[in-house]
């Protein structure tokens, strides 16, 4: 924009390793004030928004353009600015609330996302999007603007706010009246390079004037009383200069009046008069009293502490830090030693008499609890709402709704229930694509709905709950339900595998099939077939599971489950030899003693027949190279496994244990290990190997191809 | 144990740096001492499947995975029995912490640069490639290795190799 600006950009540069670090906090913050943003623009009633939330919206708005602010981003503070101008302006009752800001809003919220985008990621950024939300908010202002001439009249601060649409050809005359702080020096602004910036923007001149002489016995050289007058003839907006002025002089201390070329009438003409006898007032405060007029300084200020003007932050926001995730990890780590060692000191201590030591063993079981309680503790840092997934429903619900002619009401039940933050990252793109299947599919229009003599609103419930260590998330409709004859006449059609003897769930099963659709019509919302199975492997990714259930005409609910964490993993212990291994429970579908009958070989290669079908044999001892008690297959147990519906059947010695292991790399101090999918230690201290049953697999066949 | 590694004397001219001696078979071996991490006995290692034979497998170092090398099965000497004097030698070795199971550890010594001699072409079970020179202390040899270098080799096995 300037040779200033660009002076202050290389200035940056050179600091630019601690930049970086406060603007990944600028980023998240302004994430955050955009949802909640966002949530409240979605939540509001038909009636219009109350004073409160019209406070929490416009605060909101405020903070993201104080922040873009002093991190340099111009381009969010343009945005942001036109944003706040308009939302000030209802927030005085000046311009009257209507259903058409609301999507405004949330228009504006996007253009501030994708600048947002922009600068944190170096995605695209579309101008022409940023120019038109501006000029339609500005067209809100001017409408609003000129329905209420008394009122922008009368109101000092509105003098200052509203926002000329720049019309970047033509050239204007702004004059300004700037009084500046008397502490303004203090303060550490160079008046000369403000007045520098803005004569970047056009032809600038500039007039001192000292209202007040103060006696020379009492003169401070660092106490500001002049004022000045600057004329300044631009193409560039008004909201551009105000933004030069942005965090120098607040909105009693800058006059700007646009004096349009053809006619030089001062609109205003009693304006300038008004700061100028304030001024003279605080400049005699200033040289009296410097406290009292810098303590009544900023008008913004005064109203963040009155509470009636900005609002109250909801009462349930607490206090919080932030910390870095790896910082938890290794809470959680130590936190997990803590046990094990625990553990081994009761095991040491179970054979001590309970009557002698009884101390000893009172004070152990009191370690139990309190590490226990620890862990849970520890455990929950990690852990977040899920609502911060769900809050993202709403809007998009709304729109779809709109864009599809459909009536729909969205319920979320259980928002407080919390899981693994890793997990609610994960847990989006799926729960989306789900939903998005409910409106487009599953859901009638108003009139079917009608016809088939239910309500005209149908409703999406998205509901989650923690069952035991798990997590539970519903995605239910009251649509029409899946249709059995279609999916199976598709199936077929597709070449997949599908009788009409089968039950409704493995029916059901056959929508995950990759490129599955039974939707009449490709829409841009769905039915191109690359939801379902993209849902159930994002879902198995993270260990979890996908299930069905639906009545026609009643209905569909999707269930998904997921473990609590993904450093925690569901296992079944299993011992070979002197080994113990974790098989994930995920991967297992039952463990069976085989009889010598169902034990078959195909080219030499053990097979077992279970229910119609050969499963071949994977000897663990031999693909380990271990020394195994058990060699022969009816002698020990065979774990049958399923990856990606691919069977095969692990034999072991012995089946040991379920339960929950923490998940550890061998990869951090050792190398990658075949068909391991990392370690954990045991309740005894001892380190035993997860096994990755794809890996197993692929290894088999490897061996195969060897011999 | 002293962790400190450079010792100077008035002058400030002889810098002196420190090792921790252990032995291999009838060889003594010394390796920096900063290297070093602590020394543990040998105990509830799991087995690794397809390692070769001298890595012993993996145990729980508080919370962290740390694998183990036996030193004597490596390099043909001593006798790789295992037992409470079994004695390991946890390193920090590339950002890595490794275990190094030998015949026994001795001392931490101090040598200064004319103490150390360049090593000869044959002599060690170790390749010359991983010895940075001999040191004399009294009447004793000590064999100096630059464990980086050896722990990082392809021949131990112990790291991804980048290809």
């Amino acid at each position: 924009m300037s040779k200033e600006f660009c002076m202050t950009q290389s200035d940056q540069n050179n600091i630019n390793i601690d930049l970086n670090q406060f603007n990944k906090v600028f980023f998240e913050e302004c994430a955050e004030h955009l949802a909640e943003m966002e949530q409240i623009l979605v939540s509001l009633p038909d009636a219009g928004p109350d004073d409160e939330q019209l406070n929490a919206i416009f605060r909101a708005a405020h903070s993201i353009k104080g922040g873009a602010g002093i991190f340099g981003f111009q381009d969010m503070t343009v945005v942001t600015h036109v944003l706040e101008s308009l939302l000030d302006l209802m927030r005085n009752h000046e311009i009257a609330f209507s259903t058409a800001m609301v999507d405004l809003f949330l228009e504006a919220g996007d253009v501030i996302s994708m600048q947002l985008a922009g600068h944190r990621d170096g995605s695209e950024v579309r101008q022409e999007a940023i120019d038109q939300i501006r000029t339609k908010l500005q067209q809100v202002i001017d409408a609003g603007s000129v329905a209420n001439p008394v009122e922008s009249a009368c109101s000092p601060e509105h003098s200052v706010q509203p926002v000329f649409t720049a019309d970047s050809s033509a050239v204007s005359r702004y004059e300004m009246e700037f009084t500046p702080d008397p502490d303004i020096f203090k303060r550490g602004v160079r008046l000369e390079s403000l007045f520098a910036e803005l004569e970047e923007l056009g032809e600038l001149t500039v007039l001192a004037e000292l209202p007040v002489t103060p006696e020379f016995s009492t003169l401070d050289p660092e106490i500001c009383t002049s004022c000045w007058h600057l004329t300044l003839v631009t193409s560039a907006s008004e909201a551009d200069i105000l933004d030069i002025f942005e965090f120098v002089a607040d909105v009693d201390q800058l006059k700007v009046h646009k004096v349009s070329q053809d006619s030089d009438i001062n609109l205003h003409s009693a304006a300038p008069e008004l700061p100028a006898a304030q001024d003279q007032d605080t400049a005699d405060k200033a040289g009296n009293d410097v406290v009292d007029t810098a303590l009544g300084r900023r008008a913004y200020d005064k109203n963040e502490l009155a509470p009636a003007a900005y609002g109250r932050r909801t009462s349930e926001t607490e206090s919080s830090i932030r910390v870095g995730v790896t910082k938890v990890d290794q809470l959680i780590n130590q936190v997990g030693e803590l046990v094990i060692t625990q553990l081994m000191l009761a095991q040491t201590a179970a054979v001590l008499d309970p009557v002698l030591y009884e101390n000893l063993h009172r004070s152990l079981l009191q370690l139990e609890r309190n590490t226990r309680d620890l862990q849970q503790s520890v455990m929950s840092i990690r852990l977040v709402p899920i609502s911060i997934v769900f809050s993202r429903f709403p809007r998009m619900v709304r729109e779809l709704a709109a864009k599809l002619g459909k009536q729909v009401e969205l319920k979320t039940v259980g928002d407080t229930t919390e899981l693994d933050k890793g997990l609610i990252e994960k847990i989006a793109d799926p729960l989306t694509h789900l939903v998005r299947n409910c409106m487009d599919h599953a859901l009638e229009t108003p009139e079917n709905r009608i016809a088939a003599g239910k309500e005209r609103c149908g409703t999406i419930t998205l509901r989650a709950s923690q069952i035991g260590g798990r997590i539970v998330i519903d995605v239910i409709d009251d649509g029409a339900g899946l249709n059995r004859d279609r999916i199976l006449r598709k199936a077929s059609e597709r070449g997949i595998a599908a009788s009409d003897s089968m039950s409704d769930e493995e029916v059901w099963q056959l929508i995950f099939a990759p490129g599955f659709s039974t939707a009449e019509a490709v829409t841009d919302i769905s039915g191109r077939g690359v939801g379902m199975d993209v849902v159930l492997r994002n879902v198995q990714s993270m260990s979890g599971r996908v299930n069905i259930s639906s009545e026609a005409g009643k209905g569909t609910r999707v269930t998904i489950s997921l473990p609590l964490t993904l450093a925690i993993l569901d296992g079944l212990s299993v011992a070979v030899g002197d080994e113990k291994f974790i098989i994930p429970l995920n991967s297992i579908i039952e463990s069976i003693q085989p009889t010598a009958q169902s034990l078959k070989t195909v080219n030499g290669k053990n097979v077992v027949h279970v229910r119609g079908e050969y499963i071949p044999i994977i000897p663990l001892y031999e693909l380990f190279n271990m020394d195994a008690v058990v060699k022969k297959p009816e002698e020990g147990i065979l774990i049958l496994i399923d990856v990606e519906g691919e069977k095969a059947a692990v034999l072991v010695d012995a089946l040991l244990d379920e339960h929950q292991v923490v998940i550890k790399s061998i990869e951090t101090n050792y190398r990658k290990v075949d068909g391991t999918a990392g370690a954990t230690i045991l309740g005894d201290g001892r380190v035993a190997l997860i096994l990755d049953v794809n890996s197993l697999l692929q290894m088999r066949k490897k061996k195969a191809v060897c011999q | 144990m002293q962790t400190g590694q450079e010792i100077t004397d008035r002058s400030g001219t002889n810098i002196a740096s420190e090792y921790l001696t252990f032995t291999l078979g009838n060889e003594e071996y010394g390796i920096d001492i900063l290297k070093v991490q602590e020394i543990r006995g040998y105990d509830a290692v799991t087995h690794i499947a397809n390692a070769p034979e001298f890595i012993k497998g993996v145990i729980n170092l508080r919370g962290v995975i740390v694998p183990i090398v036996d030193m004597r099965i490596k390099f043909n000497v001593g006798e790789p029995t295992y037992n409470e004097f079994t004695v390991v030698i946890i390193m920090n070795v590339l950002e890595r912490v490794i275990g190094m199971v030998v015949d026994g550890v001795s001392d931490v010594v101090a040598l200064n640069p004319e103490q150390i001699k360049a090593a000869p072409e044959m002599g060690a079970a170790m390749d010359t490639d991983y010895i940075t020179g001999l040191g004399t202390l009294n009447d004793q040899m000590l064999i100096l290795v630059d464990i980086e270098k050896l722990m990082s080799s392809e021949e131990m096995q112990v790291m991804d190799q980048v290809n």
